[in-house]
């Protein structure tokens, strides 16, 4: 349906980027998954998809994807910590997995190296990898499915309960010039298993780096599965997720998606519901400041019937920062009993900043309860005013109504501690930046 | 048991009702569309040459454009060769009088309830009617015409007003616009013209009925509203097609210009033949409706209900320019059977203090496929921008699809927008609640149609909103049980 405007350029000299970095030929999935690329090209501007979000622009501007030279070694990487949670850890730098910094303590999780998985012949690996994301109508997407070299296998066998979340660190040393990493990471929860992961982005130096990071989880019957995001980076930081959860009957899933700092994101995040009785929660929340642009686009596909699923973003946008927002659901001809909401809520704060936002509905069956809502305005005026009557200065009072409008979605952040930490994160932010 | 059965057979099985033709002699291009079908149809109307250069024009654009293809709906290509551009009943000369109209043609409108002789009309409505390519009448036109109003059809204005349309033509929808309008621009044959002059508020609802009669045309009219500083008008259009099993076209551009403190209120019953129950034939409505509110405390208001059309594509909106102006756009969009409808609006605030509101109820039943895709654009100058959207969509039948797609657009951080969607079906409750007292399902359904739509309807004037309530509960006929 959409007519494909790309841009030949820069998708020329990132094909030739992917084929100088891995051997191409030497893996059918991969010459396959660059041919893609190559006919679909990065998209420009007018694709359907991209029209707020111009990631040929961007990627051409900031990016030279030649070959940099080896960054040197980093400093200590404790900072990026997340402190006083109890976790297994998985450290990244610059794309690349580091032992030294990793732990894994439980035994209830089972963590590989996704490459060495398919290469050693792992079943489960085998059965599952490459099987949701759709590379065949997304450019980037077959980019990392012919680039990618790195990533991690997170498997948890039926009935186990993971106490401990499994926290993933990816750290980008940009001193030494631009860093690219093309990550492919693969979940597999067991039936009636239970786990929490957290993703989070940091960087150091001052040089331009993009990651296009392609996740791909499945649940499983009676599963439970939490996601966390936390992008809280330098404004030098570039990049491009897809997260692709696919859901059997029974299944809950939660996601977790906090934009704080960067320069360019681009989130997808699509929730294929294929089976009965399953409920998924999507939380998001973009706090963007200085030139920011922030895009999240969501899919949630009902297939089967008897499913819920409610999605709740919310943005606060100062400066010139620019937000996206894109929410897709489909409610197939079968998913019959279908319950489906969806909001989005933003704050301007100022005259350059914008928001561009597209809930949409696709509905195909007819005894369903769906809705979208979305709003957009500012901090009231009157609320402001009582706060300042009592005796708060305005920008204590200022930070305190938009603590409050943040604290929607954090509210249902369930692990306390995490909750601890992403609250005091923003509201440090809020006083500090805004 | 078997009567209420033989009352449902008789209901599901009724048909389009405007389904006849009229056998009057006409006068028609040759099909196809290249320069010189342009030029004929430019000189059958004896029009200037500016005129003819500006059609030419957008020709040239038009063959440079593409079909959009993001409509979410599908059709076979159209051969655009394979048209009739122009087909006309045979006049001997434009008529003067009422009288001297061919009664052929007052007949086949009366058939329609639209009654052409003023006489004998209650209330007060003047009408345009437009038969294929042109119009054959206008009334009650001494009696504006006192008041300095301007309602005739497009082409008389071609030749009396010309610098009116020299100066508005296209200034709301560009020639290069889109597909459609492009298409339109060149080829069009008539339509409305209305000036309402400063200060006047009109006295009667102004009316365009539309008929498509003659097979293998396509019907591009053109209708133009300039309300000046301060006036008042409400403008209606009805339309109706003959039953035919191959579709036809209908690109037809509405340009509203509203000066300061102007208001137009536009009202559509669209009743095109929307094809038979397997989807074939019926008529493909691919409009440009916009309306610009240029000076400050300006007011264009859209109502539309949608009921025909095999395929309807069509997005009444309004760019609100001046300050304080404001735009709404009231709409119920019904498909059944294999129609298919890409509706929706677009919302331009420009100016400051600007407010607009839109109400989109969407109903769809069989195996139609309806779709709400709105724009809501807040610009930077916009400063108190204020937009309510509201889109309802009501599924029944599981054969069905309901679709939104709104964009919402905001650069201003004043601006406060609220947008909300649902999507449901009838409720057992209700029915059951409408059994148990009596009233059976079919009527029930209506009943309940009738209450979903009513923010809608009662934004009609009154005679439309009775029409379009029939309307309602005629095309959702044989959708339940």
């Amino acid at each position: 349906m959409s007519v494909l405007t790309t841009d030949k350029n820069i998708t020329t000299q990132i094909a030739s980027f992917i084929k100088q970095k891995v051997n191409v030929d030497a893996d059918p999935i991969r010459k396959e998954a660059l041919e893609d690329f190559e006919r679909l090209g990065i998209p420009h501007a007018k694709h359907e998809e991209y029209k707020y979000t111009p990631i040929a622009r961007v990627l051409e501007k900031n990016f030279s994807f030649t070959p940099s030279p080896a960054s040197g070694p980093i400093g200590s990487i404790d900072q990026f910590f997340i402190k006083g949670i109890d976790a297994d850890t998985i450290v990244f730098i610059d794309g690349v997995f580091s032992k030294d910094h990793s732990k894994i303590s439980s035994s209830d999780v089972k963590v590989l190296n996704l490459k060495e998985a398919i290469d050693s012949k792992n079943e489960i690996a085998l059965q599952h990898f490459g099987k949701y994301a759709d590379f065949r109508n997304d450019s980037l997407s077959a980019w990392n499915r012919a680039a990618w070299t790195e990533g991690v296998f997170i498997h948890v066998a039926d009935k186990v309960s993971v106490a401990k979340p499994v926290i993933i660190y990816h750290i980008t040393n940009a001193t030494d010039g631009e860093v690219t990493a093309f990550n492919r990471n693969l979940f597999v929860v067991g039936k009636s298993a239970q786990v929490t992961i957290i993703e989070k982005y940091d960087s150091t130096g001052k040089a331009n780096h993009f990651s296009n990071f392609v996740t791909e989880v499945v649940v499983n019957e009676n599963a439970g599965f939490e996601h966390y995001s936390i992008q809280n980076d330098q404004n030098n930081r570039f990049q491009r997720n897809l997260t692709q959860i696919y859901q059997k009957n029974s299944s809950r899933v939660n996601t977790y998606t906090f934009t704080l700092n960067g320069k360019f994101y681009r989130n997808n995040l699509n929730l294929i519901l294929d089976g009965e009785g399953i409920e998924s929660h999507m939380y998001g929340l973009y706090l963007l400041n200085g030139d920011t642009l922030a895009d999240n686009h969501t899919v949630v596909d009902h297939m089967k019937p008897n499913s819920f699923s409610n999605e709740l973003y919310k943005g606060i946008l100062d400066d010139s920062s620019k937000g996206v927002f894109n929410g897709k659901i489909y409610v197939r001809p079968q998913a019959q009993k279908t319950n489906a909401y969806q909001n989005n809520r933003n704050v301007l704060l100022t005259d350059t900043a914008s928001i561009n936002t597209k809930p949409q509905l696709e509905i195909w069956a007819d005894d369903v309860k769906c809705s979208h809502g979305c709003t957009t305005g500012q901090i009231d005026e009157e609320a402001l005013f009582y706060l300042q009557s009592r005796g708060i200065n305005k920008d204590t009072a200022r930070a305190m109504m938009l603590y409050a409008f943040a604290g929607d979605v954090v509210d249902h952040v369930p692990n306390e501690k995490m909750k601890e930490y992403i609250d005091a994160l923003i509201s440090d932010r809020l006083h500090k930046d805004f | 048991m078997s009567k209420d059965n033989q009352v449902l057979e008789e209901l599901t099985s009724k048909e389009y009702e405007h389904g006849w033709t009229t056998n009057f002699e006409t006068d028609s291009a040759p099909k196809g569309l290249n320069e010189d079908i342009i030029r004929f149809i430019s000189s059958k109307k004896n029009e200037p040459e500016w005129l003819l250069e500006w059609r030419l024009k957008a020709y040239r654009q038009w063959t440079k454009m593409k079909e959009p293809k993001w409509p979410n709906v599908t059709y076979p290509e159209i051969n655009y060769q394979d048209v009739i551009y122009y087909s006309a009943p045979k006049q001997s000369a434009k008529a003067k009088k009422l009288e001297d109209v061919d009664p052929e043609l007052i007949k086949t409108f009366e058939k329609l309830g639209i009654s052409l002789t003023e006489q004998k009309r209650l209330t007060g409505v003047a009408v345009d009617a437009v038969i294929d390519s042109v119009s054959v009448a206008t009334t009650f036109k001494e009696t504006l015409g006192e008041l300095g109003i301007i309602f005739c059809s497009f082409s008389e204005a071609v030749q009396k007003h010309p610098d009116l349309i020299k100066k508005y033509m296209g200034s709301v929808v560009p020639v290069n616009d889109n597909y459609f309008a492009a298409l339109n621009s060149a080829v069009f044959t008539d339509g409305s013209f209305c000036y309402i002059p400063k200060g006047v508020r009109c006295p009667m609802e102004l009316s365009t009925y539309f008929r498509i009669n003659a097979a293998n045309t396509g019907q591009f009219e053109r209708t133009l509203i300039v309300a000046d500083e301060g006036s008042y008008v409400s403008y209606l259009e009805g339309c109706t097609a003959p039953q035919r099993d191959e579709n036809q076209l209908h690109a037809a551009v509405v340009e509203i210009y509203a000066m300061k403190d102007a208001t137009v209120k536009y009202s559509t019953v669209q009743n095109w033949y929307p094809g038979d129950k397997e989807g074939k034939g019926g008529i493909y409505n691919f409009v440009t409706k916009r309306g610009l509110c240029f000076g400050d405390n300006s007011k264009i208001s859209w109502t539309q209900v949608e009921t025909g059309s095999a395929i309807t594509w069509k997005y009444p909106s309004c760019v609100l320019k001046g300050d304080n102006s404001s735009g709404e756009f009231y709409s119920v969009a019904v498909t059944n059977n294999y129609q298919q409808a890409d509706t929706g609006t677009k919302m331009i605030h420009i100016g400051r203090n600007t407010k607009s509101r839109i109400v989109s109820k969407g109903i769809s039943a069989g195996h139609s496929q309806n779709s709400y895709r709105g724009q809501v654009h807040i610009m930077k100058r916009a400063t108190g921008a204020r937009n309510f959207s509201q889109c309802d969509s009501l599924l029944m039948g599981d054969k069905c699809g309901a679709h939104t797609f709104p964009y919402i657009d905001v650069e201003n951080p004043s601006a406060k927008i609220e947008h909300e969607a649902t999507t449901s079906k009838i409720g057992e409750d209700q029915i059951f609640y409408c059994l148990q007292r009596g009233i059976d399902e079919e009527s029930a359904v209506a009943l309940i149609v009738n209450g979903y739509a009513k923010e809608v309807l009662n934004q009609l004037p009154m005679e439309f909103a009775v029409e379009a309530q029939k309307l309602l509960a005629l095309t959702l006929e044989g959708s339940v049980g």
